[in-house]
């Protein structure tokens, strides 16, 4: 009685220890990468302005202010006084508000853009890879079919047949991106399928869609969550080329690619501060998201690299 | 290998196909005639015009005789903006400029890209190395929106070396900044992957062997390494190739260069439909050929592939 | 004069886990001609003492010690002298075939290069003598295979390729690295027999490094027994497998499955092959040594000759090891 106590008692002290999961395991391999918490930090740091930034800026972002305009050059630096922390825009408009604003949608672009083309590719590609032969040959094939259109013309077309408006950016630029995932998706599910649990899972008898919902995506998930961390950017990158031609989000409302435009478009009057603030935040945030998605990756898969 | 071209060729036209007939089906069911942006046109001229360019024929004939169009003559249609210019027009007015730089960016991001990061990898750990590291992770945040008007700031507005913009016919200080500007993130990127791969073919067995047969380590890169380190690249060329006409557009715009990325976005900004789409169809047929290309150079290489 | 004398080599990596301790002074001599089996658990070094000899250690290895080969001295020869040895002098078989032939180039231009570079023969008679030395080791049509890619070979094929390969600068020295690891056993055999013939025609030495004790008997001449980067036990093959004289070379004989002999299970030796990051200070088999006592967990015992030509380390006296 004693001695099974004492057993108990040593199990209960031992297994605390013991029951590191693989996930823990990553966790503490992630925090041990100083870019990859660096990354995050900053990528806090962009989210909390874009969060709060608004509320905390005396100007609204679409107000003119008319003491500044006509003379943005001066009037319109940066200043601590006038309230405008980062200047105005070339019609005088506050850039901090404005840039915090455009921050919201970008991040919200690059995030819903990246989860639908994430959410979509890994169950074409998990269905793809699970069935395999010819419905995976079919599927495959017009993957490779669409991999070869100019997407970005497509886009482009969308947006002005169906008219510009944040949803069909949205599913524009989150349907032209899952291609990649497809084939990430479709790639891991071959191996997987040969797996003794997803083999035991058939011999009981469970059917392949819940086969592919409860064995193969979540295996798939480790692969899925560096993808999608490196997605964002690229959703970014692609919101940012639409805005940057003029064809994104609409007047008063701004995006990083808008911004990077105005700015670019006054280089010659001297207000950089138009062009260097905005690109400021675009290249932190790229930068957060890289080191990020490879701190994940090294955590993840350790044996790649 | 003949066989291999001609049954890839047989893939590639229906592809080709679905591309012409998705882009026209888009464009067949945009709402509003493409002439009803210019307000106050008398309902009698509106037919006259559609009737003129066809458009009030059936769906069925309208594609049809648009695919035929473009198969027996080359020909794209017609602009629905500038009465006097046809598709063929733009594309002949703007295509020679955007391959011009189109051409020289690629060989810049293939040669200058492959050649650092072959040797970052080869230099493995030396500051060449954290060199090549350094510029992939930098151009990978400076995509060519971003990385054209900081260019311009450098070197023309503070520097004043290089004009900012236009094309002279081609001078080659107006090609040098659209060059880099279009060519750096694709030149990082192929550094990153051929220094990717050329590490990890140098740790494979059969390098291993090449070096126990005493051969040079010049020769163990050159004849051993070189050819499957290279794959990688191969395999990305198709996807730089779609992401550099993608980028076209911004240089375009950003540089006045007149190439078809501006009369496209001038297209998409003034509904015109005919030159959006005939664009489009130009450069996805271009896309699918090069592709092609890729494929063949890739079972070329591999001896591996069947045909 | 010893073809081949190697004195106190050894071999580390510098890893992220600490430094890894491969080999640890091990010595060993070789005559021209001789054949001789290097036998120990996978992890026991043996590869990277091949690796070592030959300059072939990954890029965060260092070896120490001395390796003389003819009377000189190769270990950390510059990279230029060291290629005017490899597969001229000594050449080298690997584990894999599979992937130690480069997929991407003809075999006939695989085997070429060797002999154009070492002997400066012209592609057209180097491309003849491959052929030959391809019929040598009994691969048919040798001719027209030549143009063919490794891909399009068997395993067994392969590795017969390897030794073809090997041997085109008739070579003094000659180590088989594992050679018959990845292949099947109909075909092990005969790769086996492929090396006795070897080292019959063509009066090459032989070192032939192996986890697997069934194929050494009939093939080399002698035995030396590693573990833990070390040698346990070194003497004629006959010896060795007649009357072991170290724990461990006796635990490796009673796991080798036998038809002659009923057993009820196969026996096996407790516990893991040893890390090589945190080496004990004594003897590295003493924590799995059923002889073990006080003085092996504190120091090496040292390698000391006894009977005809034999040598053994190991403080148990050697009538307890049976």
């Amino acid at each position: 009685m004693l001695a099974t106590k004492a057993i108990a008692d040593d199990l209960a002290g031992a297994a605390p220890i013991k029951g590191r999961s693989l996930w823990a395991d990553a966790r503490a391999r992630f925090f041990r990468n100083k870019a990859a918490v660096a990354g995050l930090f900053v990528l806090v740091c962009v989210a909390a302005f874009a969060l709060f930034g608004p509320l905390i800026a005396t100007w609204n972002y679409e107000d003119i202010d008319w003491t500044v305009l006509g003379n943005v050059a001066e009037a319109g630096r940066p200043s601590l006084e006038n309230g405008h922390w980062f200047g105005t825009d070339a019609l005088g408009r506050d850039l901090f508000a404005r840039t915090a604003q455009g921050t919201q949608v970008s991040l919200m672009v690059g995030i819903v853009g990246a989860l639908i083309s994430v959410i979509v590719g890994t169950f074409y590609g998990a269905v793809a890879g699970y069935f395999g032969g010819r419905i995976d040959g079919v599927m495959m094939r017009v993957v490779d079919v669409l991999m070869s259109i100019p997407y970005m013309f497509v886009l482009i077309l969308l947006l002005v047949v169906f008219g510009r408006s944040m949803l069909m950016l949205f599913i524009g630029i989150g349907l032209v991106s899952w291609l990649d995932m497809a084939r990430i998706a479709r790639g891991q599910t071959l191996t997987l399928r040969n797996k003794e649990f997803v083999e035991a899972a058939v011999a009981t008898g469970v059917g392949p869609f819940t086969i592919i919902r409860r064995h193969i995506v979540p295996n798939l998930l480790g692969v899925v969550i560096v993808y999608a961390t490196l997605l964002v950017p690229s959703m970014i990158i692609y919101e940012s080329f639409i805005s940057f031609l003029g064809l994104g989000v609409q007047e008063p409302l701004t995006s990083w690619g808008a911004l990077i435009n105005d700015g670019a478009a006054e280089m010659n009057n001297g207000t950089l501060w138009m062009l260097l603030v905005p690109l400021f935040f675009f290249v932190i945030t790229l930068f957060g998201f890289f080191f990020v998605g490879d701190g994940l990756r090294d955590a993840l898969d350790p044996k790649d690299r | 290998m003949l066989t291999f071209i001609l049954k890839r060729l047989l893939i590639a036209i229906p592809v080709l196909l679905i591309l012409i007939v998705g882009t026209f089906v888009l464009m067949y069911t945009a709402p509003g005639s493409p002439f009803a942006t210019e307000r106050g046109i008398p309902p009698a001229v509106l037919a006259n015009l559609e009737a003129q360019y066809g458009l009030d024929q059936p769906f069925i004939v309208q594609i049809w005789r648009y695919i035929v169009g473009i198969v027996t003559e080359f020909d794209f249609g017609p602009s629905f903006i500038y009465r006097d210019q046809d598709v063929n027009d733009l594309i002949g007015q703007g295509f020679p400029v955007t391959l011009t730089y189109g051409v020289w960016s690629f060989i810049v991001a293939v040669l200058v890209g492959g050649t650092l990061g072959i040797l970052a990898a080869v230099r493995h750990n030396t500051w060449l190395d954290y060199l090549a590291v350094g510029i992939s992770i930098g151009a990978q945040v400076l995509p060519n929106f971003v990385l054209a008007p900081i260019l311009v700031l450098v070197f023309t507005l503070l520097l004043g070396w290089l004009p900012g913009g236009g094309w002279q016919g081609g001078q080659w200080e107006y090609v040098i900044l659209p060059v880099i500007a279009l060519s750096t993130s694709f030149m990082a990127s192929i550094a990153r992957i051929s220094r990717a791969s050329m590490l990890e073919v140098l740790t494979s067995n059969f390098i291993r062997t090449a070096r126990a047969k005493g051969l040079p380590m010049r020769r163990v890169i050159f004849r051993h390494a070189l050819k499957p380190a290279l794959l990688p690249v191969i395999s990305y060329l198709g996807p730089a190739f779609v992401g550099m006409i993608t980028g076209s557009v911004v240089i375009d715009i950003y540089f006045s260069t007149g190439g078809i990325g501006q009369f496209f976005v001038a297209s998409a900004l003034n509904r015109d439909y005919g030159v959006m789409m005939g664009i489009t169809v130009l450069l996805g047929a271009l896309t699918i050929l090069f592709n092609l290309v890729v494929d063949i150079l890739y079972a070329w290489i591999d001896p591996k592939i069947r045909y | 004069m010893a073809l081949l004398d190697v004195t106190d080599l050894s071999v580390s990596f510098d890893t992220p886990d600490g430094q890894v301790h491969a080999v640890n002074g091990m010595s060993l001599t070789l005559d021209p001609g001789d054949s001789l089996a290097i036998v120990g658990e996978s992890g026991s070094g043996k590869t990277q003492l091949a690796f070592g000899i030959l300059g072939l250690l990954a890029k965060n290895g260092t070896s120490r010690g001395s390796v003389k080969f003819n009377g000189q001295e190769i270990l950390n020869l510059p990279e230029a002298q060291l290629n005017k040895i490899r597969a001229n002098e000594i050449a080298m078989i690997f584990q894999d075939p599979m992937t130690s032939l480069n997929p991407y180039m003809r075999v006939g231009e695989q085997m070429a290069e060797v002999l154009m570079l070492h002997q400066g023969t012209s592609k057209r008679d180097a491309l003849e003598d491959s052929a030959k030395m391809l019929d040598a080791v009994r691969i048919p049509d040798a001719r027209s295979r030549l143009r063919m890619y490794p891909h399009e070979f068997s395993g067994g094929m392969r590795q017969r390729i390897m030794a073809a390969m090997a041997l085109l600068c008739r070579p003094k020295l000659l180590i088989a690295d594992e050679p018959t690891t990845a292949l099947d056993v109909t075909v092990q055999n005969q790769i086996m027999e492929l090396m006795a013939d070897i080292q019959r025609d063509f009066g090459t030495a032989l070192i032939l490094i192996t986890h697997d004790l069934g194929i050494v008997a009939g093939t080399c001449a002698e035995t030396l027994v590693m573990y833990g980067g070390q040698v346990m036990e070194h003497g004629t093959t006959d010896d060795v497998f007649e009357a072991p004289s170290h724990p461990y070379t006796l635990g490796l004989l009673k796991a080798v499955p036998r038809l002659d002999v009923p057993q009820d299970a196969l026996q096996t030796i407790p516990g893991d092959p040893p890390d090589l990051t945190a080496l004990p200070p004594g003897c590295p088999f003493s924590p799995r040594c059923p002889l073990s006592h006080a003085p092996c967990t504190r120091t090496m015992p040292p390698l000391e000759a006894f009977g005809s030509g034999r040598f053994r380390a190991c403080h148990a006296p050697r009538e307890d090891v049976v």
